[in-house]
């Protein structure tokens, strides 16, 4: 699975991007937010508050409970402000 | 419709002649730009970088463009954002719809803007004058604003 970081996340987890592959109880976006908090205090910091997160499932607007699968592109990211 | 991501500046007068040129059927058009402001709240700062999400903005930004479409008769659109980093006064975005009537188009125009704001994968990061750049936050009343298109 692909991850993207976005915007402050990605300064405060210190990737563009990354593969990872989470285990089999990762079934959708909230056990995927769940399992990445996990790993490391970076994670833990830039996830800890997850109503300043926004999550992407190839390139479109997800929910806690849109399924993800072993080839999608996950993007996480704060909410835009654009234009 | 034409959607464009471009690191480089654009001439509104050039952009605005292409949209309409030779399309007599067209009334009217709506035009807005946004510019690089020098104040962040009260703080001063010198320019911004703009981030985007390539691939899902051009997607989205194509989908809500068909969208105003669809909700008004329009001529003609175009929706220009600018990435990469900007100074105080740079032009940043510009939206245009153009429509046999000007409702339409003044309508249509501060949907696609509203929409852009709070939808388009782009995150804005302040220059402080010490050459920090602070990321901005999003604000509610961008989402109301965006909102208020769903009623």
């Amino acid at each position: 699975m692909k991850l993207l970081y976005f915007a402050w996340l990605k300064n405060k987890i210190g990737a563009d991007s990354e593969e990872v592959t989470p285990p089999k109880e990762v079934v959708d976006v909230a056990s995927l937010l769940e399992w990445l908090h996990g790993q490391g205090p970076a994670y833990a910091e830039a996830l800890g508050d997850r109503r300043r997160i926004r999550v992407a499932v190839n390139q479109e607007y997800a929910r806690p409970d849109t399924p993800l699968t072993e080839g999608d592109e996950v993007a996480l990211f704060p909410p835009v402000t654009g234009g | 419709m034409t959607v464009r991501i471009q690191e480089e500046d654009f001439d509104p007068g050039s952009e605005l002649e292409k949209l309409t040129g030779g399309q007599t059927a067209i009334g009217g058009v709506t035009s807005f730009i946004g510019l690089v402001r020098d104040m962040a709240g009260d703080q001063p700062v010198t320019g911004m970088t703009l981030e985007h999400y390539p691939g899902m903005t051009e997607k989205m930004l194509e989908r809500i463009e068909a969208e105003a479409h669809e909700r008004w008769p329009l001529n003609a659109s175009l929706i220009i954002h600018r990435v990469g980093p900007l100074e105080a006064g740079d032009r940043i975005v510009m939206v245009a719809t153009a429509s046999a009537h000007r409702q339409a188009t003044f309508d249509s125009c501060h949907f696609l803007i509203d929409w852009l704001k709070t939808k388009a994968p782009f995150w804005k990061a302040e220059r402080t004058r010490e050459g920090q750049e602070l990321w901005v936050e999003a604000r509610e009343s961008d989402d109301e604003a965006s909102e208020r298109w769903n009623r």
